[in-house]
C-alpha cells in the first residue's frame, strides 16, 4: 500500500508553485486564435440586426458583392442548406422548451445584435466595409422587452409554434410552508433584482475553422471551454463525421462560462469554412460581443420569510422571474440559471420548508446562460438579505442569527428540501473562523463609533454554499453529449519526462500547472519533468473540459490516479532491473529510490533507455507500459457541495449614494488545496466580478429592445481602483469522493460578494430606515433608497 | 471594429495642416493624440476621408509663462501638464483636475487642447477653462484669433471652432494672491467621465469674504456651464451655511439638467447642490 498522495515526500500538492505557462503568457508568446493565421485564410464580419424583432423583406448584397476584397456574402437561407438548426433543451429539465436556432436568421432576428448576413473577405476591415454596403428592408415586429410581462395574454407570443413565451416553470414546495408562516413571530419580505450582465473577457470570442474537402477533416481553432462538446455540435450540424472533426483550444484569455456555449457567429463561421473550402477567421469584436457573447443574472426574486423570535428560520417562499432571450442556449440550456437559484436558496440554513417557483420567459433580448456562478449569486442575494432582515426584525446580531440556522458541522451528508444531498459542509467552523478574520466586534465597535460623527459604514456577512464536481446528473442524463468524466494520460518519456494530457482545459486560471503539480506528485518527478497538453480533441483522452467548477476536482483525481498507475509500472520494471520487489521502491524527485531509505538506485532517465533503447537487456515476460491513462467520474452526489462565508466592509456616502469598498474577508472550504496562491487568486478575481454584479456592471436596455451600453466606456466593468483588499482564509473539509479530495473553488467569490455587500450597504443605511435590494446598487438607486430623489 | 479606409498626413508644419483643412474640408479631420478619435474611427461613428496629424508639431506643444498668463500649448500631452510645475503654481485647479481626467495611459497620450476642441460635456478641462477665464488662440490661414472660454463651449461635442481652424494654444491667467480654488468630481470609477463635477474659483479676502467666483459645472448640462446664479448668492458671504444653501436654491433654479444612462436630471441636480456645498469647503478652508 502506497502513502497517499498527500503524504508522498515532496509532494507539490499544497504548494504555491509557479506556473509553468505564466513565463510565456507574460513574455506575450501565448497562442491565441487571432495569433494564427494560415495560407488563404479569410474573416468574416456579419451584419447583425439593428432591431429586436423584425422581420426580413429583402436582403440586397450587390453593392457589397462588389466592394473590394470580397469573397462571398451568405444569407441566412443559404446559410441553413449546410448548417442545421439546433434546439437547447434537456430532457430532465421536464418541460423546457425553445424554437429551433439558425446560425443565420432566416426570416427574421429575434433580438438585437442577431447575425443575418455573413460577409467573407481578404480582411476584417475589407468584410466590415462590405457589411456596411449590405441593404436589408425589415418590417419591424412587437418588441417583447419586459419579462414581466412576457405571460401576459396580451403580449405577442415570439414564437408562435411554442403556444407561449414560458420556456420553462418549476414548482417546489417541500415540508409545510404554511405552518412556518403560520407560526412567525416575524415575516420579512424583499423583492430582488439582479441586473442583467455578461462576463467580458479579455479575448473575445475567436474561432478559425479550416475545412480540407479531400478527406472532409475540419480543424477548428477555438477559444472555448469544451472541445470535445464543441467537436459533436461541429460534426452533427454540419453533417460531419465526428472523428472527422478536430478542436483545437490553445491559449484562451478568459472564459467565465461564457465560452461553453453554441455561438450562431461561430457555427457559420465553421459552415462557411465547409463552404468556401478554405479558412475562416472569426474574432468577435467589443460592441457585438456586448450584444451576442450570453448575458446571465436577470432575475426579479420576490422572496419572504418566517422566523421565530428565538431567532430559528421557520419557512422561506420564493417566486422567481428570469427572461432568457428568444432561444434557450444550445446544448446547456437556459433553464439551468432558474433551476440552480430553486436549488440554492436557503441552501446553507436548516429550514426544511420552502417553497419556490421559477419562471423562465422568451423575451427579444440577447441570450442568457450560463456564466460564472450560475444562479449562486442570485440565490445567495435573496437567502442572506432575507437573513439580515430577518434578524434586524428580531432584533438579533446577523452573525448570531446565522449561527443559530446554519447547518451543523455533524450533521452530514445533510438533505437539503431541495433534495440535494450535500456530502460535508464546514460552516460553523467557516463562520468563526471568518468573525476572527476580520475581528467582527472589533469593526462593529469601530462602525458604533463613526455612526456617532455621521459616517455611515456597513458590515455585511453572507454564507454560501457553491456546486462543483459535477456528475452526469447534471447534462449527461437530460441527453446532452457533455462528458461529466475526464481522462489524464501520462507518458513516461526516455528522458525522464512525463507528458501529461488531459480532457480539461486552461482558461488562464491555472489549470495546467494544478495537473503539472498533481502529476509530479503522484508520479514523483520535478515540476520541471513535467509537459502539459490539453486542448485538442485528438490528442488528449476524451473529457468535458473546464467549467462547474470540474477541473482540479475531476481532472485533478484522474491525473492522480494516472501518475499512481505509471508510477506502479515504473516501479514494476524498476523491480525487474534492480532484482528488487517494487514495494520496496519509490520514484522521489525523478530518481528511483530505496523506500525506506531514500537511497538512490536508479534515474527515471536510465529506466527509459533501457525501456525504449534496450528492451532486449530486459527478460522476456517485461513489457515495460509507460503510458498509462485513467479516469474519472464523481458518481456518489449529483454535486459536491462546498461552503464559506464573506464579509463586506464598506462606507456610504448619504449625501452622493456612492459606496466605497473598504475591506472584503472571504472564509472557504474547497477540500484540498493543491496550489494555495491559485486558489486565493481565484477566490479574489470570483469576488470582483461579484462586485461587478452589485456595484457596477449591468446591460441596460432600452423598451424597445435596444442595448444602450455595449461598449467598454458604458458598461462598467469593476476596475482595481475601486477594489478592496479581500482576505482569504481556508477551512479544509476533503471530500470523500476522490482520493484527491480537491473540491472545486471558481465559483466561491462570485458566489457570496454581491450579498455581503448589498448586508453591508444596508446595514449603513439601518439608522435612516432605508434599504437597497436591486443590483446594481448605483448612486442613483442609494440615493432613492435615502429618499433624497424621487 | 476596424475604421473605414482613410487617407493620413502628417503635418511638417502648422501652414500645411491648415492648407490640408482648407482644402479637404469637412472629409478632414485633425489628429492629435486620438484618444477619443481614434475610437470613434473604429466604431464607425465617424469616418473622415483624411486624417492630418499634427502630432509632430513642437511649435504647438509646451507650457510657458509670459507676464500674467499661462500659456498651454495645445499639443501638450496631459501628463505633461500633470507634472508640470508652471501649472501646479499658477493654475492649482487645472493640477487638481488632472488625476480625474481618465487614466494615466491615456494621459500619455492625450492632449490639452484636443480635450477643449473636443467639447466633450463630461471632461473636466473645458470647466476648468470655463472656471479660470481662459482664452483659446485659434489659427486659420487668414491669420489667428482669440475666443473667451465663455464663448467657446457652444453645446454637445460643439465649439466656436470654424471649419479649417485649428486650436493652438490656451492662455489662462495666472493665480494671484488670495484666490482659491476647488474641484471635485463624482465619477462611479476613478477615471471615467463623471456623473457631474464642479470647477470653482474665489478671491478670499482676509475676512474670510468671498468675491470674483465662479463655479463651472462639468456634465450638468450638455456643455460646460457656469453657475452665475449661485456664484451671485455666495458673493460677499463667508461662505457660511446659509450662503451655500442660497446657492445650492440659485442653482436648482438656474440649471437644466441633462439625462444619461448613469443618473436622471434630479439626480444630476441633487449631486450638483452636494458638489457645490464641497467646493465652497475647500474655498473657505
Amino acid at each position: 500500500m502506497s502513502l497517499s498522495i498527500l503524504d508522498r515526500p515532496n509532494s507539490y500538492i499544497g504548494r504555491t508553485v509557479p506556473r509553468p505557462n505564466a513565463k510565456k503568457l507574460v513574455q506575450g508568446r501565448g497562442t491565441y486564435v487571432d495569433d494564427i493565421k494560415l495560407p488563404r485564410m479569410v474573416h468574416v464580419a456579419f451584419v447583425r440586426s439593428p432591431y429586436a424583432h423584425a422581420r426580413i423583406l429583402a436582403i440586397r448584397s450587390d453593392a457589397a458583392q462588389a466592394a473590394p476584397g470580397v469573397v462571398r456574402i451568405v444569407t441566412g437561407a443559404e446559410m441553413a442548406a449546410v448548417c442545421t438548426p439546433w434546439v437547447g433543451v434537456l430532457g430532465h429539465m421536464k418541460g423546457l422548451k425553445s424554437a429551433p436556432q439558425y446560425a443565420l436568421a432566416v426570416d427574421r432576428a429575434c433580438w438585437q445584435g442577431e447575425a443575418v448576413v455573413a460577409v467573407v473577405a481578404h480582411s476584417r476591415a475589407e468584410a466590415e466595409d462590405a457589411a456596411q454596403l449590405v441593404e436589408i428592408d425589415w418590417e419591424e415586429l412587437f418588441v417583447v422587452a419586459d419579462m414581466e410581462t412576457a405571460l401576459d395574454p396580451e403580449t405577442p407570443v415570439i414564437h408562435p409554434e411554442l403556444g407561449d413565451n414560458l420556456a420553462f416553470r418549476r414548482e417546489l414546495d417541500v415540508g409545510d410552508v404554511e405552518k412556518g408562516f403560520a407560526a412567525a413571530d416575524a415575516i420579512v419580505e424583499e423583492t430582488y433584482i439582479t441586473g442583467r450582465h455578461t462576463g467580458v473577457c479579455l479575448e473575445a470570442r475567436s474561432i478559425l475553422a479550416d475545412y480540407q474537402p479531400a478527406d472532409e477533416q475540419l480543424v477548428v481553432y477555438h477559444s472555448t471551454q469544451a472541445p470535445h462538446m464543441m467537436q459533436t455540435i461541429f460534426a452533427k450540424h454540419l453533417d460531419l463525421p465526428e472523428t472527422n472533426v478536430r478542436v483545437i483550444c490553445k491559449d484562451v484569455g478568459g472564459a467565465f462560462g461564457i465560452k461553453v456555449h453554441t455561438y450562431p457567429d461561430e457555427m457559420a463561421t465553421v459552415a462557411l469554412a465547409k463552404m468556401l473550402r478554405r479558412p475562416v477567421k472569426f474574432i468577435a469584436d467589443r460592441m457585438e460581443s456586448f450584444v451576442t457573447d450570453i448575458h446571465a443574472r436577470d432575475h426579479r426574486v420576490k422572496a419572504r420569510m418566517a422566523v421565530s423570535k428565538e431567532g430559528r428560520i421557520l419557512a422561506i417562499e420564493a417566486d422567481d422571474r428570469t427572461g432568457i432571450g428568444p432561444y434557450s442556449v444550445y446544448p446547456r440550456t437556459s433553464a439551468i440559471e432558474a433551476n440552480q437559484v430553486v436549488n440554492l436558496i436557503g441552501g446553507p440554513y436548516t429550514n426544511q420548508n420552502y417553497r419556490c417557483t421559477a419562471n423562465v420567459v422568451f423575451q427579444n433580448k440577447n441570450v442568457m446562460c450560463q456564466y460564472r456562478a450560475v444562479g449562486h449569486p442570485i440565490a445567495c442575494a435573496v437567502t442572506e438579505g432575507l437573513v439580515d432582515k430577518a434578524a434586524r426584525a428580531i432584533g438579533m446580531d446577523p452573525a448570531e442569527f446565522r449561527r443559530r440556522n446554519l447547518i451543523a458541522d455533524d450533521a452530514y451528508p445533510y438533505k437539503a428540501p431541495t433534495g440535494m444531498v450535500y456530502e460535508g459542509l464546514s460552516h460553523h467552523k467557516s463562520l468563526d473562523k471568518l468573525l476572527e478574520l476580520m475581528q467582527y466586534d472589533r469593526l462593529r465597535a469601530e462602525q458604533a463609533a463613526l455612526r456617532e460623527k455621521g459616517i455611515h459604514r456597513g458590515i455585511g456577512l453572507a454564507a454560501f454554499i457553491e456546486v462543483t464536481n459535477p456528475s452526469a446528473m447534471f447534462y449527461g442524463v437530460g441527453g446532452a453529449r457533455i462528458s461529466a468524466q475526464d481522462g489524464c494520460t501520462i507518458r513516461l518519456d526516455p528522458t525522464g519526462v512525463i507528458t501529461v494530457s488531459i480532457g480539461v482545459t486552461e482558461q488562464g486560471q491555472g489549470t495546467e500547472a494544478i495537473m503539472a503539480q498533481i502529476a509530479a506528485s503522484s508520479v514523483g518527478v520535478p515540476m520541471d519533468k513535467v509537459r502539459l497538453i490539453t486542448g485538442d480533441t485528438e490528442v488528449t483522452p476524451y473529457g468535458g473540459g473546464t467549467w462547474a467548477s470540474r477541473g482540479a476536482g475531476i481532472g485533478g483525481e484522474a491525473t492522480l490516479q494516472a501518475g499512481r498507475a505509471l508510477r506502479e509500472n515504473i516501479l514494476s520494471v524498476a523491480g525487474t532491473m534492480l532484482q528488487a520487489a517494487p514495494q520496496t521502491l519509490d520514484i522521489r524527485a525523478g530518481i528511483i529510490v530505496d523506500a525506506d531509505t531514500g537511497a538512490e538506485r536508479m534515474k527515471l532517465e536510465e529506466l527509459g533507455r533501457v525501456a525504449y533503447f534496450r528492451p532486449d537487456t530486459l527478460p522476456r515476460d517485461c513489457q515495460p507500459e509507460l503510458m498509462v491513462t485513467r479516469h474519472y467520474v464523481q458518481k456518489d452526489y449529483a454535486f459536491v457541495f462546498t461552503n464559506g462565508l464573506q464579509a463586506s466592509y464598506l462606507e456610504v456616502d448619504t449625501e452622493t449614494g456612492f459606496v466605497t469598498l473598504l475591506d472584503h474577508w472571504v472564509v472557504e472550504d474547497c477540500g484540498t488545496i493543491i496550489n494555495p496562491q491559485l486558489v486565493d487568486e481565484q477566490i479574489r478575481g470570483g469576488v470582483v466580478q461579484g462586485l461587478g454584479g452589485a456595484l457596477f456592471e449591468e446591460c441596460l436596455y432600452s423598451a424597445d429592445g435596444q442595448m444602450l451600453n455595449a461598449n467598454m466606456a458604458d458598461y462598467l466593468v469593476p476596475m482595481a481602483s475601486e477594489m478592496p483588499d479581500i482576505a482569504i482564509a481556508h477551512v479544509v473539509t476533503p471530500t470523500q469522493t476522490s482520493e484527491l479530495g480537491a473540491k472545486g473553488v471558481g465559483e466561491a467569490g462570485t458566489a457570496g460578494a454581491p450579498a455581503a455587500v448589498m448586508n453591508a450597504i444596508n446595514d449603513a443605511l439601518s439608522p435612516f430606515g432605508a434599504s437597497v435590494a436591486a443590483q446594481p446598487f448605483t448612486p442613483e438607486r442609494v440615493l432613492r433608497a435615502l429618499g433624497k430623489i424621487r | 471594429m476596424k475604421p473605414t479606409p482613410f487617407g493620413y498626413v502628417k503635418a511638417a508644419s502648422l501652414p500645411q495642416a491648415l492648407d490640408l483643412l482648407a482644402r479637404h474640408g469637412e472629409e478632414a479631420q485633425i489628429l492629435a493624440g486620438g484618444q477619443s478619435l481614434i475610437p470613434t474611427l473604429n466604431m464607425r461613428l465617424s469616418a473622415p476621408r483624411l486624417l492630418i496629424d499634427i502630432s509632430g508639431l513642437a511649435d504647438l506643444s509646451g507650457i510657458a509663462v509670459a507676464g500674467d498668463i499661462l500659456r498651454i500649448g495645445a499639443l501638450t500631452r496631459h501628463a505633461e501638464v500633470e507634472k508640470s510645475e508652471l501649472v501646479a503654481r499658477h493654475a492649482p485647479l487645472i493640477a487638481a483636475a488632472m488625476p480625474h481626467v481618465a487614466h494615466p495611459a491615456i494621459r500619455n497620450r492625450g492632449t490639452f487642447g484636443g480635450s477643449l476642441a473636443l467639447a466633450d460635456p463630461a471632461a473636466e478641462l473645458p470647466a476648468c477653462c470655463l472656471a479660470l477665464a481662459a482664452t483659446m488662440i485659434v489659427q486659420a490661414p487668414s491669420g489667428s484669433r482669440r475666443i473667451a472660454a465663455r464663448d467657446f463651449f457652444k453645446g454637445l461635442f460643439e465649439t466656436a471652432l470654424e471649419a479649417g481652424e485649428v486650436l493652438t494654444a490656451i492662455e489662462i491667467p495666472i493665480a494671484v494672491p488670495g484666490q482659491v480654488f476647488a474641484f471635485e468630481e463624482l465619477a462611479r470609477r476613478h477615471g471615467d467621465y463623471a456623473i457631474v463635477g464642479i470647477a470653482a474659483t474665489a478671491r478670499k479676502a482676509a475676512d474670510g469674504t468671498l468675491s470674483d467666483i465662479r463655479l463651472a459645472y462639468l456634465n450638468l448640462e450638455s456643455r460646460p456651464v457656469l453657475a452665475g446664479k449661485a456664484a451671485a448668492a455666495l458673493a460677499g458671504t463667508t461662505g457660511d451655511a446659509a450662503a451655500v444653501t442660497a446657492a445650492q436654491d440659485a442653482l436648482a433654479g438656474e440649471a437644466s439638467p441633462h439625462a444619461d444612462l448613469n443618473a436622471t436630471p434630479e439626480t444630476r441636480l441633487h449631486l450638483a447642490r452636494v458638489l457645490l456645498g464641497r467646493a465652497v469647503a475647500r474655498l473657505i478652508a
